[in-house]
């Protein structure tokens, strides 16, 4: 089973949206103690949609893949849209067969978006 | 030297897993055939319930049984047979003397001192009790070579009542001086009980509980190629003698009358209910297995394999890699815990396993300790008695491949 296909490389060494965002409404901040990761999500809503987001993180190459996977297949989306996404979609998106042990590094940063649309209205 | 070939022919695992490069024994060992093959006598030719049936197959287990009592007091030098409680794991063991003994002589403004480098198993159960009833709980720190930072004048005081430490660390591999440590502390308070964590000690370590002074001594049976759900707690008989019972049920008990019940004499005051009959059993050919082979031969086989991976280790990562713990080999056990460049433990671990190599990737049940190192993680690579050469070659080859990947 290799996860590490490259896809998943390129998007943990070179992550999109990595950083804080100038101007955003909500952020949260999720870790995982069992494996010391860590995420911020940050972003920004325009007329009830995501106009921009990005994250800090610190973690294992999956985590930060599906962080970097995800911000980008989020942009533009509504709180109805984003309330669908599921583990299936993390799964899908990135594309490779993990472990049980290791979907919870995976599905740390969906956790994250999931408790911003608990929390917040938009 | 030990015949690594001939050692691997007797774990069954590897006819299963030829290309296995097991790494991982300080979690659990693999377990020998004539362990499991007794574990398996156990159910196949006499495998009923112990102490309580008068017919000749309760007569069979109960002897079976107690004979590990025997094998397993004579292998810690202990007084006396009575002084061997089994339980389910060393865990077990510490809860115990947590409620036991701790809850019952415990008093407002005593202390307890533990170390930072213990496994939750020791460290959780006291910080635990401290809290519940207010007592001081102090712990000692390690400098940065990953030793013990003995200033014992500073920390235990007479109102110590209880020191529990480990003697072996399960992350540094570091083995502590545990019988000076005893001397030294008894000096300052002769009435000071000393419990030790030899769960990871046990599989590598010749242990005279007699000379080492303490008071306490607990392990598990699975760590040293025994079956799983056994766990050893040693203690003296006055001691236990003064001791509430831990659980209570079948077994256990001496007489039972609607307002009050009497309770055996120990060990069967600690050990309530059915215990696990077939595993105790089979414990005592796990202990044969390790004496046959000689405690002395494994420690410096761990030794060798030990070195030659440092060496390896620093000649291909060079200032990538970073290796907790002691550097002097004859102060440690074959714990190789380390970090390579950036990269996340769990990243290294699964490009690992996927070569074929079982590492150990997170906090080890050690979080104070991995707080104290100032690392999230670390990867564990640990050499036992079916460990070669080739195994650190392949583990090398392994890591080279993770910074392939990973760059």
């Amino acid at each position: 089973m290799n996860i590490y296909k490259e896809t998943i490389i390129d998007h943990y060494q070179n992550p999109r949206n990595f950083g804080k965002l100038k101007q955003f409404q909500h952020s949260v901040k999720l870790n995982n103690p069992f494996c010391g990761d860590e995420i911020t999500l940050y972003i920004n809503i325009q007329e009830k949609k995501i106009k921009e987001i990005s994250f800090q993180a610190k973690g294992c190459a999956i985590s930060i893949a599906s962080a970097s996977l995800l911000t980008e297949n989020v942009k533009g989306k509504t709180k109805e849209q984003l309330r669908k996404l599921n583990r299936d979609f993390i799964i899908k998106m990135l594309g490779i067969d993990l472990g049980i042990n290791r979907l919870k590094c995976a599905l740390l940063p969906l956790d994250a978006l999931k408790q911003i649309l608990k929390n917040y209205e938009f | 030297m030990l015949n690594i070939k001939d050692i691997k022919k007797q774990f069954p695992i590897f006819q299963n897993h030829p290309d296995l490069v097991y790494l991982d024994s300080p979690a659990s060992s693999l377990k020998p055939k004539q362990v499991i093959d007794k574990e398996i006598e156990y159910y196949q030719q006499y495998g009923v319930n112990v102490f309580r049936g008068i017919y000749p197959l309760s007569e069979k287990s109960t002897i079976e049984f107690e004979e590990t009592r025997q094998i397993v007091s004579k292998f810690i030098n202990a007084n006396k047979p009575e002084e061997i409680v089994f339980t389910r794991n060393a865990t077990e063991s510490l809860n115990l003397l947590t409620y036991s003994l701790g809850r019952k002589i415990i008093k407002k403004e005593d202390e307890i001192v533990t170390t930072i480098m213990e496994h939750h198993s020791n460290f959780v159960p006291w910080q635990v009790l401290s809290s519940e009833t207010g007592v001081i709980f102090k712990v000692l720190d390690i400098n940065d070579e990953g030793y013990l930072e003995i200033n014992w004048n500073k920390i235990i005081t007479r109102k110590t009542k209880i020191l529990t430490l480990t003697y072996i660390s399960n992350v540094l591999g570091t083995i502590n001086p545990v019988k000076q440590i005893i001397l030294e502390v008894k000096r300052i308070n002769p009435k000071i009980i000393v419990i030790v964590d030899a769960a990871q000690a046990i599989p590598h370590l010749k242990i005279d509980v007699q000379d080492l002074g303490a008071d306490f001594l607990v392990f598990s049976s699975h760590k040293m190629l025994g079956p799983t759900g056994v766990g050893v707690l040693w203690g003296k008989e006055k001691i236990f003698k003064e001791m509430s019972p831990f659980m209570y049920g079948g077994d256990m008990i001496s007489e039972v009358y609607i307002e009050r019940t009497t309770f055996k004499n120990p060990p069967h005051k600690f050990e309530a209910g059915t215990p696990a009959i077939g595993q105790v059993i089979a414990l005592k050919e796990a202990i044969k297995f390790l004496e046959k082979i000689g405690l002395n031969n494994i420690l410096k086989h761990e030794e060798e394999l030990t070195s030659y991976c440092y060496k390896l280790l620093n000649q291909t990562f060079g200032k990538k890699i970073k290796i907790f713990g002691p550097k002097n080999l004859q102060k440690k056990c074959g714990i190789v815990s380390f970090s390579l460049n950036h990269f996340h433990p769990h990243d290294i671990a699964q490009i690992l396993a996927d070569e074929g190599i079982c590492v150990r990737a997170g906090h080890h049940c050690a979080m104070p300790l991995h707080q104290r190192l100032k690392v999230l993680a670390t990867v564990r690579a640990s050499f036992y008695i079916y460990n070669d050469v080739k195994d650190v070659v392949r583990l090398i080859d392994g890591l080279k491949k993770v910074t392939k990947v990973l760059g």
